[in-house]
């Protein structure tokens, strides 16, 4: 994938695959490392995109009743896709098989073009050249777009270009995308404070 | 060896996210504030992030290649494309506007 592109070696590549497996923390750390930024700012970043997992994790919890033993085994497949397609299943028989089922294929499916992607960079060369410096950019943009769905994420999403492309000449690297993060509870507040008697999101279409 | 600190640390931090989610009562995340938020910071990280690898290179910001790449992945988007495709229209204009000397 696009991480040989910045100067993570076939294995690191690999092992990120292998033991982050939620896309788009992936993604995030290769940039923020490729971007310059220290280890702990750039895995800041990638562990606040995780967070949603743990959420995800609590509805499974309910609907798959896994043995406690088993849990742990089970963790590493928490990820938007294994969620997605276990909450839609009728009974906990099918979601327990389509948790497993996307679990597994989706685990060797992404470890496999890992591999070859990052071999097929390799091959590349200056993978620049060939337009791949913005593959980052648009899988983001890809995975952020199904989630502007309301005035409150546009705002957000706003706000955080703003910090992030504000910040980043005079913050050290890594570092404004975290402060961008803030642009969530910032948004939160604002509107909690303008309609407090409704409570809950704000559904209009802006 | 700072590369692999990150990827430790991230691997263990994804983990361990993936892990509280199934193993602690619903009670502590079920808060609707708590959700929200969650819901709205990879909103936030992945716009700032979009927006940073579109429009900087280092630490300085500059407009080339890449924001018409990734202009066309935002077109596809919109046409509803399947993800390889909008990530793919992304690297072909990209490397098309610098072939073509942008």
């Amino acid at each position: 994938m696009t991480s040989a592109g910045s100067g993570l070696t076939l294995l690191q590549t690999c092992a990120l695959s292998l033991l982050v497996f939620t896309g788009a923390s992936q993604f995030a750390l290769v940039g923020a490392l490729a971007a310059g930024g220290g280890p702990f700012t750039a895995a800041a970043g990638a562990f606040f995109l995780g967070v949603r997992n743990a959420f995800y994790g609590l509805r499974l919890s309910e609907l798959l009743a896994l043995p406690r033993a088993v849990r742990p085994f089970a963790a590493q497949w928490v990820i938007d896709e294994t969620a997605a397609v276990s909450l839609a299943q009728p009974t906990r028989r099918a979601a327990r098989l389509g948790f497993v089922v996307t679990g597994l294929s989706l685990y060797l499916l992404w470890n496999l073009t890992t591999l070859l992607g990052a071999l097929g960079a390799e091959a590349l060369g200056d993978t620049d050249a060939w337009g791949l410096d913005a593959a980052g950019p648009a899988v983001f943009l890809a995975l952020l777009a199904p989630m502007l769905r309301t005035g409150t994420e546009r705002a957000v999403a706003g706000l955080a270009v703003l910090l992030g492309l504000g910040l980043l000449p005079v913050l050290p690297a890594g570092v404004p995308v975290l402060v961008a993060a803030l642009a969530a509870p910032a948004v939160l507040w604002a509107r909690g404070r303008r309609n407090t008697p409704r409570g809950d999101a704000p559904g209009e279409e802006r | 060896m700072n590369i692999w600190i990150a990827i430790g640390v991230t691997a263990v931090g994804c983990y361990a996210v993936k892990l509280a989610g199934l193993l602690v009562p619903a009670g502590v995340l079920e808060r609707p504030l708590v959700r929200r938020l969650a819901a709205l910071l990879p909103v936030a990280l992945l716009a700032a992030l979009t927006a940073q690898q579109t429009f900087s290179d280092g630490q300085s910001l500059m407009v080339d290649a890449r924001a018409a790449g990734v202009a066309a992945a935002a077109v596809a988007l919109m046409l509803r494309a399947p993800f390889l495709l909008v990530v793919a229209s992304a690297v072909v204009v990209t490397a098309g506007v610098r072939a073509l000397g942008g």
